[in-house]
């Protein structure tokens, strides 16, 4: 079978775990800086959007001229998935916030919803089919609304931290910063099935 | 805190250090510097009331900055604000945890409170970051619980060659580790002053086990690839962006020469009309040698 071939946006932020755990998986990561890295490539199987600062990745998509064709691929159905700043990029809204980077993904997400680093917490929660997951927040968001379309993975406290709607996963945690590679499989098996 | 919350704040925090890489870290002093560089491309700002250029210019003791400035920079930006407190003085960095500042500076450009002890960072709930010149003081730093370390660089110059020679040095010490038999491991650990567990993780993982910022006399965007290239995760710029003419345009210039370091032709094209660097002075035509402070 051919290799998959996943981007991994790494304009900043914790692109690297990702694609550590992409050749754990057997798969090799592409990363995506500039334009030439996108247009290398005619047809992704998937796109990782990782953590980092929105503000910083949202602004250099638009620079590197990496907004239109990513939003686009999305719309056109890559997989795509996204952890905690990628999941800001992905919002069609956010919270008391007129900024939307990506929007494709139709949830409003709450920026430092758990407050400043003192409130970044760990804890082991059920996502999906994913049992007992270690997940890792750091300065995380949360999903405050969700349209109809959209499902819940998992939540805290009743506050959504995990979704997906069609091609698109969106999680406010970090499986990247862990050893537990059972989300990232999931990913690859829609990766595979898209 | 137990063993075990404790490991998972040390995870906590080392993580938060790993989402700011490929990042720029910049010095502001008051709210609307700190909106430029947030809206420049800055992944998190250090808040504090004179970069090191006026404090080199200033003379005299320097201290913490006032909580109510710091507070107010928190206020208006959304990224993560650092703050630095003097090596040594853990009710400073007591009284940062407490406006719950994300990341707090033992920093060199401060005065030191303390000539031999560093803070034990272990018993803080905030992160750390400190500056190291060579593998020995990263892994000291590390021991006491610092979740990020950064070069020392010499701060306040504009001039690069501190940070290079730090960075050079400390490559060089990580592949010397990388390169022992594991029996010579325990030598080496008595060598560089520093616990044999941190000595072990360096030589099976060939890098820090935190991550490793550039800082100290970084002005330009190819100083800033200059870095990146030699291998730093990202950068800090003080002086150099609220001490040259156009602070916005550099500043954001400098963001995109972090991310796409190894692209000449990009490189050139966000080099050029920035207006004035700032003026700088050579390292070794200063009197007061900051990297010398804290071992």
């Amino acid at each position: 079978m051919k290799e998959l071939t996943i981007a991994v946006l790494a304009v900043q932020g914790a692109f690297r775990e990702h694609e550590d755990m992409l050749r754990r998986l057997g798969c090799t990561p592409h990363e995506i800086r500039e334009r030439a890295d996108w247009d290398a490539c005619p047809h992704w199987d998937g796109l990782i959007l990782p953590g980092g600062e929105s503000t910083v990745q949202g602004k250099l998509l638009h620079e590197l001229h990496l907004f239109e064709p990513i939003r686009q691929a999305i719309r056109d159905g890559l997989p795509v998935f996204a952890t905690c700043a990628g999941l800001i990029l992905l919002a069609e809204h956010l919270a008391d916030d007129e900024t939307v980077h990506l929007g494709t993904l139709p949830v409003t997400v709450r920026r430092n919803a758990y407050g400043r680093q003192l409130g970044s917490f760990s804890q082991n929660i059920d996502c999906g089919p994913v049992k007992d997951y270690p997940a890792i927040f750091i300065r995380a968001p949360y999903i405050e609304q969700v349209s109809a379309k959209v499902t819940p993975l998992a939540a805290i406290d009743n506050h959504i931290v995990a979704a997906r709607y069609q091609n698109q996963i969106g999680l406010a945690f970090h499986p990247e910063l862990t050893d537990d590679t059972r989300i990232h499989e999931a990913f690859l098996d829609l990766a595979k099935k898209e | 805190m137990t063993k075990e919350n404790d490991n998972k704040q040390i995870e906590l925090n080392r993580g938060l250090a790993q989402m700011l890489k490929g990042g720029v870290i910049m010095d502001v002093t008051t709210s609307e510097q700190a909106k430029i560089a947030e809206e420049a491309g800055a992944c998190a700002v250090m808040a504090l009331e004179r970069i090191p250029a006026d404090i080199r210019a200033a003379g005299g003791v320097s201290r913490m900055s006032d909580p109510a400035m710091i507070k107010s920079i928190q206020d208006t930006v959304s990224i993560p604000v650092m703050a630095k407190c003097r090596i040594g003085h853990f009710v400073e960095a007591k009284i940062l945890q407490a406006i719950e500042i994300d990341y707090i500076d033992e920093s060199e450009v401060l005065s030191p409170a303390d000539d031999v002890y560093h803070i034990n960072k272990r018993a803080f709930k905030v992160p750390f970051v400190c500056g190291a010149r060579d593998l020995g003081e990263a892994l000291r730093r590390i021991s006491e619980g610092a979740a990020m370390i950064r070069t020392k660089g010499e701060p306040g110059t504009g001039d690069v060659v501190q940070a290079v020679r730090h960075m050079r040095r400390m490559n060089a010490g990580i592949a010397k580790l990388a390169a022992l038999r594991e029996d010579e491991l325990f030598e080496a650990a008595k060598k560089l002053e520093v616990p044999y567990d941190l000595v072990a993780y360096v030589h099976e993982h060939k890098r820090l086990p935190v991550v490793n910022f550039a800082a100290g006399g970084v002005a330009t965007p190819a100083d800033a690839a200059l870095m990146m290239q030699l291998g730093a995760d990202g950068v800090f710029v003080g002086s150099g962006i609220f001490k040259s003419g156009d602070p916005a345009k550099r500043a954001a210039a400098i963001v995109q020469a972090v991310t796409n370091y190894q692209d000449a032709e990009l490189l050139a094209k966000v080099s050029a009309n920035l207006g004035e660097a700032m003026v700088g002075i050579n390292a070794d035509e200063i009197e007061l040698i900051m990297e010398e402070r804290g071992k």
